[in-house]
């Protein structure tokens, strides 16, 4: 385990600002910050979304993003990272996953910020359940993707 | 042997907020006896179970997997972190 890498699941709102500091090194070019956000959306009758809550198999969503994050500084030469997610309730708007990665040159950045929100969507043993306006839920469970 | 068997999400609420299962297993059985015993004890799994992964110990494994005494078996359905 290496302080370089921030990586925690949390019940509080996450701090941007803090894990932008966290990665920022004189030896970084490259910052690349990815928020996932809980988008608005209406139910085909009508409902309104107005929150994600989020469920993680905890032991395991934090050993799988510890092994995300040493899968990554295998590919890119990352210097420092961040890797906060959620649980709980996250309003509109609200981040529910921060990734910050940071690295000698931009494009290191870019390539391994992406890499780690796609793999951690895939992987990471974390569900979230969607909250209409009349407090109704509905879990989502994706059907995989197509090959 | 014991394993104790995780929920989570739709599995959890199906079992009617079940979240924590002992499971008596004879020895030698993996991850897919276990699995056939948890959809006998909830029919209301059946449908899912062919989109559910597993890990034990904290460790996604297939189906043939063995378990020994004391492991954790979690029943991870469709993911969606993120």
């Amino acid at each position: 385990m290496n302080d370089a890498d921030w990586i925690e699941l949390l019940e509080s709102p996450l701090d941007i600002a803090k894990a932008v500091e966290h990665v920022t090194a004189p030896e970084v070019g490259g910052i690349d910050v990815f928020l996932g956000t809980t988008r608005a959306e209406t139910h085909d009758d009508g409902r309104q979304l107005v929150a994600l809550d989020y469920e993680a198999y905890t032991r395991m969503a934090i050993s799988q993003m510890h092994d995300l994050a040493a899968r990554a500084r295998e590919r890119w030469p990352i210097v420092r990272l961040a890797l906060l997610h959620r649980s709980g309730r996250v309003d509109i708007g609200q981040p529910s996953v921060v990734i910050a990665v940071a690295t000698p040159h931009r494009g290191e950045a870019f390539e391994a910020c992406r890499w780690l929100i796609d793999t951690l969507k895939a992987e990471v043993p974390i569900w979230k359940k969607e909250v209409w306006a009349d407090g109704s839920g509905s879990w989502v469970h994706p059907e995989p993707a197509a090959h | 042997m014991r394993v104790h068997v995780k929920l989570f999400a739709i599995l959890r609420e199906r079992a009617g907020g079940v979240a924590e299962i002992e499971l008596e297993l004879p020895e030698g059985s993996t991850v897919a006896d276990a699995a056939s015993e948890l959809a006998v004890r909830f029919p209301q799994f059946t449908a899912f179970l062919p989109r559910v992964a597993y890990a034990v110990n904290q460790t996604y494994a297939k189906s043939n997997t063995p378990l020994n005494d004391g492991d954790e078996l979690a029943l991870i359905p469709p993911v969606s972190g993120g």
